[in-house]
């Protein structure tokens, strides 16, 4: 009985799921997760591998909006979802108010914390919540960044979510 | 431009996620490679066995008796294989013996796990003492890679004199530069023109030393070998030695293969092998006046160099040289000596050497001011090179230098005096939240030790391109720090330009110079030196070949370079490294101009330990520092807060764990680096003191804020806890625990 219940298992599946508002549908193996899925077939290389075990964030993408670390995330968990990865943010070539701030904030240095940082502060920003100082370092704790000291990255994040506010202000939904 | 906070120049791309790193290079039907690794950390070894189960048909495997070339890592001193022989001497557990490449990299690592490598065991010397003691000899005729002596006067009839002799031993950890991206390398060899040609791209600071190391490996000509440095997720020193070692294991597995071959490291790879900074001990003999002036200073000081030279004898040097610090004292004798070990090779970390000298000598201070009942403040002050004294080696200081100023300046932007006061009323209540506040005093050399920068002999230029605009040609790398926006920056004004009609081409030793490493705080101060003759040499060139009149406006210069290119076909102008008249260095016995001029500086901190747990909050952080004048202050400010970052790593949290010769702690799980909530805001300022010999009057910054730290965030501790055995560092809530068990216990 158990040998029958097992016997259709295979190890390709189709996985189906929203890449930077693209519709994607592709045969993954299911031991492989989100991040070689989304670097080694489709080509999303602002994905960054920084450690696999889900500490340093650099693989960080937006899943359904939440900011989850793809080192650690089955590809196959992601069918049906939405994925937005760094190269989804800038429309025409255009910055977000996100990738500005950290351009304008002296924010970036090596840049390969970066896609991961800017993703967790849009996910702030969207959020349309109040962060104080000290949740802001808090919320970004989970991305490792060895060049900045965090300082202007904190910075940046905390410009982002002030000109968030302000323009919420200016034009209430 | 000089000055100017101008937007770094990669940051679009690297914000929109389009910069390329080596790893993101695409690279159709390339080989995945993987390196098996002894495991112990000596012996010979006998035989290499290929297990069951792995189709190794379709493998590509490379032994050392492939090596086409010489089998030595080129180098400081050539000692290093790339791989290890049957037969051969293994001398530390992550040595390379075998190396194998598949287009399944799964599969790739199964294969790796089914090589078993029979290996006779050797006794291994794992620590400085066993070395010292010959427990065995592994290296040479006396265990030493580099031995350093500097004097100055004589500190022997002293002792007997002086009213007050104080000793202390002091200890550094090994660090992890713990860059983002670790190691990786890809590589392509393949006949061009009926000649071999080998190119590696790769995550690396010295695309020249990556390409004299090929040279070597593959007894190739210059002309055959092509090395070009990609995007690079941060370095500190992680990529200065190393990628001659993964640059060559790449290209051996992409010469066997005759495919193009990745060869990217995982972070626990990278951990465990790769270089880290130099383990020390050192120990210090000073001795005081009654007044407290400093009458003399032996220092011994001593550097676990692991199984190979590498870099050891120039990370010696520099710990050396700055063992003395910033003091003026007429007897000095300092041994510096970088001790074998079998374990992987420590290499360049950003301070490379000075962090663990000025440690000693910046706790010793603290110490000594207590053990003579002076104010630490007040004994530095007393004791301060000044204009016109004269260093450990002999450097005569012939700039207007204002350590006091300095350090006033940092101690009054922390609060201190405000703060002992407080704290000295706070700290014996009860509850578990003691406060301190410390600081620290040094300095660190701009650019290569001694005569470093004349054995380069460093060549830069510029060149015009058709549109008009002008690209900077350094082999001088991008790996966080700016140097794409300062070389631009520096270059726009000697022509004076905008800054975006200036940019750096990329680092491809087929189209730029060497201009030498991207280590030692050189870029700024000797490359931009260089560049601003070589900008001057360019206008002047357009202008005597009647392309150019002065005066001109971007418009009229950027019209004058497009025509020049059209006529011409191409026109560059390099320049030169040249030392500066009046500097000069003896490398026998270490005297002379250790370096063209210092960097200085001043940190202070302060700390709130718990002593429920042992753990330590670093409060508040100031930095002041002179480093001639700032090209960037955005760029700089980043460089002084990231270092101050991982200075407080270093004093705190960051301990490599070695078990038989190998680190057992190789992932960020449990190797403990700063996160956003660990750390205050770091207040930086710079006082500006424009120095004549580099360009617009910079000196160099990259490496200062390595060097003070952990000897501030210490001195701070022993402010809120009082008198304990606070002699190393990372002073984690273990080590702090039991140094306060040892006076619960007497």
């Amino acid at each position: 009985m158990l040998t029958k219940n097992a016997a259709g298992v295979k190890a390709r599946k189709r996985l189906c799921m929203t890449v930077n508002g693209r519709a994607v549908e592709i045969e993954i193996d299911i031991r492989e997760s989100l991040l070689d899925v989304l670097r080694d077939r489709l080509q999303f290389t602002g994905v960054k591998q920084g450690c696999s075990v889900g500490e340093c964030g650099a693989c960080t993408v937006l899943l359904d909006g939440i900011p989850v670390n793809s080192c650690i995330y089955l590809a196959a968990w992601a069918h049906g979802k939405t994925v937005v990865t760094i190269e989804g943010l800038a429309q025409d070539g255009k910055l977000t108010p996100v990738q500005e701030a950290f351009v304008d904030e002296g924010a970036i240095q090596c840049g390969f914390c970066t896609p991961g940082v800017v993703l967790s502060t849009t996910a702030m920003v969207d959020s349309g919540k109040a962060f104080t100082h000290d949740e802001v370092r808090r919320e970004l704790s989970g991305h490792l960044c060895r060049c900045t000291g965090y300082q202007k990255i904190v910075d940046a994040a905390e410009r982002a979510l002030r000109e968030a506010e302000i323009s919420a202000d200016e034009h209430p939904v | 431009m000089i000055g100017a906070s101008s937007p770094r120049k990669e940051g679009r791309a690297k914000v929109l996620g389009t910069a390329i790193y080596t790893d993101d290079k695409f690279m159709p039907g390339a080989l995945h490679g993987l390196t098996v690794r002894s495991e112990v950390p000596r012996g010979i070894l006998r035989a290499i066995h290929f297990g069951e189960g792995i189709p190794w048909g379709e493998f590509t495997l490379v032994t050392a008796a492939d090596i086409p070339g010489t089998n030595l890592v080129a180098s400081v001193v050539d000692d290093q294989p790339f791989l290890i022989g049957i037969g051969e001497e293994i001398t530390h557990s992550q040595q390379a013996v075998l190396l194998l490449a598949h287009a399944d990299r799964h599969l790739a690592e199964k294969a790796r796990r089914a090589v078993r490598l029979e290996i006779e065991e050797l006794p291994a010397v794992l620590d400085i003492q066993s070395s010292l003691d010959l427990q065995p000899l592994i290296y040479g005729a006396d265990n030493l890679l580099k031995e350093i002596r500097i004097a100055k006067g004589d500190p022997d009839p002293v002792w007997a004199q002086a009213a007050h002799v104080i000793e202390g031993e002091y200890r550094t950890g090994a660090q992890e530069q713990m860059y983002i991206e670790p190691n990786a390398m890809l590589s392509v060899v393949e006949p061009k023109n009926g000649v071999l040609q080998v190119t590696v791209w790769g995550s690396l600071q010295c695309p020249y030393y990556v390409h004299g190391a090929l040279k070597q490996l593959f007894g190739l000509p210059e002309k055959q070998v092509r090395v070009v440095a990609m995007e690079m997720g941060g370095a500190f020193g992680g990529k200065e030695d190393y990628p001659s070692v993964n640059g060559g294991h790449a290209a051996l597995l992409a010469w066997k293969s005759a495919k193009p071959v990745r060869l990217i490291y995982d972070r626990e790879e990278d951990l465990a092998c790769t270089t880290k900074r130099h383990p020390s001990r050192t120990r210090l003999r000073t001795a005081f006046a009654e007044d407290g002036t400093l009458l003399a200073l032996e220092a011994d000081f001593i550097l676990d160099g692991g199984a190979y030279a590498t870099l050891s004898p120039v990370v010696l040097s520099r710990g050396a040289v700055h063992a003395a610090s910033v003091y003026r004292c007429p007897h000095v004798r300092i041994h510096a000596r970088a001790v074998a070990t079998n374990t992987p090779p420590p290499g360049a970390f950003r301070g490379f050497g000075a962090p663990q000298s000025l440690f000693a000598m910046e706790r010793h201070m603290d110490i000594c001011a207590r053990k003579l009942g002076l104010d630490a403040v007040e004994l530095r002050r007393k004791n301060f090179l000044r204009m016109g004294d004269t260093m450990a080696t002999g450097q005569v200081i012939r700039e207007d230098l204002d350590l006091a100023g300095l350090m006033d300046r940092a101690l009054t932007a922390i609060g201190y005096r405000d703060k002992r006061a407080a704290f000295a009323l706070t700290n014996p209540e009860d509850g578990p939240i003691k406060r301190g506040v410390g600081f620290s005093v040094f300095m660190h050399g701009c650019g290569f030790t001694g005569n470093g920068e004349s054995h380069v002999a460093s060549v830069a230029g510029v060149e015009g391109l058709a549109d008009g605009t002008v690209a900077v040609l350094a082999a001088s790398t991008e790996m966080g720090q700016g140097k794409n926006t300062v070389f631009a920056q520096i270059v726009a004004e000697a022509l004076q330009l905008p800054v975006d009609l200036v940019d750096t081409a990329p680092v491809d030793t087929d189209r730029v110079p060497n201009s030498g490493p991207t280590v030692a705080s050189r870029s700024t101060m000797m490359v931009g030196r260089i560049l601003e003759d070589a900008a001057i040499g360019f206008k002047q060139a357009l202008v005597q070949q009647d392309f150019l009149a002065e005066p001109y406006t971007p418009e009229t210069f950027q019209a004058a370079v497009a025509k020049a290119v059209a006529t011409l076909g191409s026109l560059r102008c390099y320049g030169q490294y040249h030392r500066p008249p009046g500097l000069q260095w003896n490398d026998v016995t270490y005297q002379g101009d250790a370096y063209p001029t210092y960097s200085w500086a001043c940190y202070a901190a302060e700390v709130a330990v718990d002593l429920d747990t042992c753990e330590v909050k670093v409060a508040d952080f100031v930095a002041v520092q002179e480093v001639g004048r700032v090209v960037n202050p955005t760029l700089a400010a980043g460089q002084i807060e990231g270092g101050v970052a991982q200075g407080i790593g270093w004093g705190l949290w960051e301990e490599v764990t070695m078990q038989r010769g190998r680190m057992i702690n190789n992932q960020m799980t449990n190797y403990i680096i700063p996160t956003s909530v660990d750390l205050p805001r770091i207040q930086v300022i710079f006082l500006e003191n424009a120095h004549a010999g580099g360009p617009g009057g910079a000196k160099g910054i990259g490496e200062l804020p390595m060097d003070g730290p952990a000897p501030a965030v210490v001195n701070a501790l022993e402010n809120a806890l009082g008198t304990l055995r606070l002699d190393e560092v990372p002073m984690t809530p273990d080590r702090l625990l039991e140094r306060c068990e040892e006076v619960t216990h007497g």
